[in-house]
């Protein structure tokens, strides 16, 4: 199984700060897992122009082939203007309409204030939905009070991560099952 | 209809199309080369003309995993080739081409297989045209727009005075040579959306529609809005062809055929496309009200008869060779075609 964490800011530390303990609750969970963190801080991705995927150049297309190339993805997001930050929306964009066909995504954000809670059930769920995604249905969801030194200071959140992760990785795995057998009763 | 070299009288015409896709072998893994891909695809219209199809034609992609680039020569050896059935591309992406040039490549393939020759004139679903050939992707729609306005003037007139953006002027410009019949029948392709078939039916050109899969209701709103676009624009519909050009397969039942066929759609998809084809959307494939023509023989009379009662169309054409489909598979198609497929279809559609 292959699995993509995706950081979908290139603002500010808090989303990267967790997503590296997604990461590292993956590989403690689960070491036979192949893992990959995308930091969209660490490429150069242009603007979708409605082109195919596999028709951009460089970081765009490394980074939209990865993803597509993943069983499972963990998206984590700030919370901007009430919403994902456009470089999040530019990835969904890149992407085929069917993309998240037969892939679990997990989802966690993080946030300044309380309000936005329901942003990723409103905003991000319907997107998932859209381009076929397998949903983990609970979220985590991070505020500022949770973050010191770059670090996460609520055991709480360290504990829902590693529940997300788990979620994630099980609906995966399951998925995967449930698919087989329907497409092994179809004979050809 | 006569203007395109259609006779209804006739019924449906049934022709096959290649991308020109060069892939490999799913069982084996192994690919044949470009050289033997292009002699097959040459002798695969010898066959089709053989077994009595009216039809075959070329695509041009300049993608990884295509060998038809230069699909206007390929053409011109199957004219020299066959001597009775219809050829064309399938298609000419003339948004990054000279106008002008494809002119005189395709009215001279039409001169050499004496009359029978036609355009069908694309935009291009992947764009490594634009990069290698040098043209840029944000004039996508306005390149396509333009040269296809282009090609159909020189089409129509010998001589033409034109000015447009992206290409030099022309002044009185003589384009020959002319082909046999003065013009070539030019289609225009479209993927499917009605968005793109509305501007083929504003035009008053002929439709060339591609179909992946699916329900045949659906495509039926894309050609019901061709040709009311037609009728407002004030075109005749009854004087405008629509063809039809999907995945094909016919063996001994339609398990055999999703068997045969699955492998090399599923696998060539993931390698041109990223992507491969849903077996759940593939197994109802074999839907008889679904679009892809793939069963039994008796099964696939039926599909194309109830896809010509909902279209009422002139052409249907038949892709059967993608993904490193065997030539002996091809050819066993073909004998299914040619000696129950082809005078069930025409005996039902003929008028």
């Amino acid at each position: 199984m292959k699995v993509v964490a995706l950081s979908g800011s290139i603002v500010g530390s808090k989303t990267r700060t967790a997503m590296d303990y997604t990461m590292a609750s993956i590989e403690k969970q689960y070491s036979e897992i192949e893992t990959t963190l995308i930091d969209l801080k660490d490429y150069d991705i242009q603007f979708s122009d409605g082109r195919h995927y596999l028709d951009y150049p460089s970081d765009t297309k490394y980074v939209t082939q990865t993803i597509m190339e993943a069983d499972a993805i963990i998206i984590g997001t700030p919370i901007f203007q009430a919403s994902i930050p456009a470089t999040l929306k530019n990835i969904f964009d890149l992407l085929p309409v069917d993309a998240f066909r037969d892939k679990v995504v997990g989802m966690l954000a993080t946030a300044g204030s309380a309000k936005h809670y329901l942003i990723l059930e409103q905003q991000l769920k319907s997107i998932l939905g859209y381009m076929k995604a397998q949903i983990v249905q609970s979220y985590v969801f991070i505020e500022e009070i949770d973050f010191d030194q770059k670090q996460i200071v609520n055991d709480d959140v360290l504990a829902r991560i590693d529940r997300l992760v788990e979620d994630t990785i099980i609906l995966s795995e399951t998925y995967q099952q449930i698919k087989q057998s329907k497409e092994d009763q179809y004979d050809f | 209809m006569e203007q395109y070299r259609i006779d209804p009288s006739k019924g449906l015409e049934f022709g096959l199309y290649t991308l020109g896709d060069h892939l490999p072998d799913p069982h084996s893994g192994e690919r044949i080369s470009a050289q033997t891909r292009l002699n097959e695809i040459i002798e695969l219209s010898q066959l089709a003309e053989q077994a009595g199809l009216d039809f075959f034609s070329v695509g041009e992609s300049h993608q990884e995993y295509f060998t038809t680039q230069a699909h206007s020569v390929v053409l011109s050896a199957i004219a020299q080739a066959t001597e009775k059935i219809k050829i064309a591309s399938s298609s000419t992406i003339i948004s990054t081409l000279d106008p002008v040039r494809a002119f005189e490549d395709f009215a001279t393939v039409d001169l050499i297989s004496n009359g029978r020759t036609e355009i069908v004139a694309g935009r291009a679903s992947r764009i490594g045209n634009f990069e290698l050939l040098g043209y840029p992707l944000r004039d996508y729609e306005e390149l396509y727009e333009e040269k296809f306005e282009l090609l159909n003037l020189i089409n129509q007139q010998e001589e033409v005075t034109w000015q447009g953006k992206h290409r030099a002027p022309l002044n009185q410009a003589r384009v020959i040579p002319r082909p046999k019949h003065g013009s070539l029948p030019i289609w225009r392709a479209v993927g499917g959306s009605p968005s793109s078939a509305v501007k083929a039916g504003f035009a008053g050109v002929p439709m060339f529609m591609a179909h992946l899969g699916g329900p045949a209701s659906v495509f039926k709103r894309t050609v019901d809005a061709y040709r009311d676009a037609a009728k407002q624009a004030g075109h005749n519909p009854d004087e405008l062809p629509v063809a039809t050009a999907g995945f094909f397969y016919a063996a001994e039942s339609s398990q055999q055929a999703l068997q045969d066929l699955y492998p090399h759609i599923n696998e060539g998809m993931k390698k041109t496309n990223g992507q491969g084809f849903p077996k759940q959307n593939f197994a109802q494939g074999a839907d008889p009200q679904n679009v892809m023509n793939i069963g039994s023989p008796q099964q696939i009379i039926e599909k194309i008869l109830y896809q010509h009662e909902l279209y009422g169309h002139q052409r249907y054409i038949a892709q059967m060779d993608f993904g490193g489909m065997p030539f002996d598979k091809l050819k066993r198609n073909i004998d299914l075609i040619g000696s129950e497929i082809l005078p069930a279809i025409r005996k039902y559609t003929k008028q």
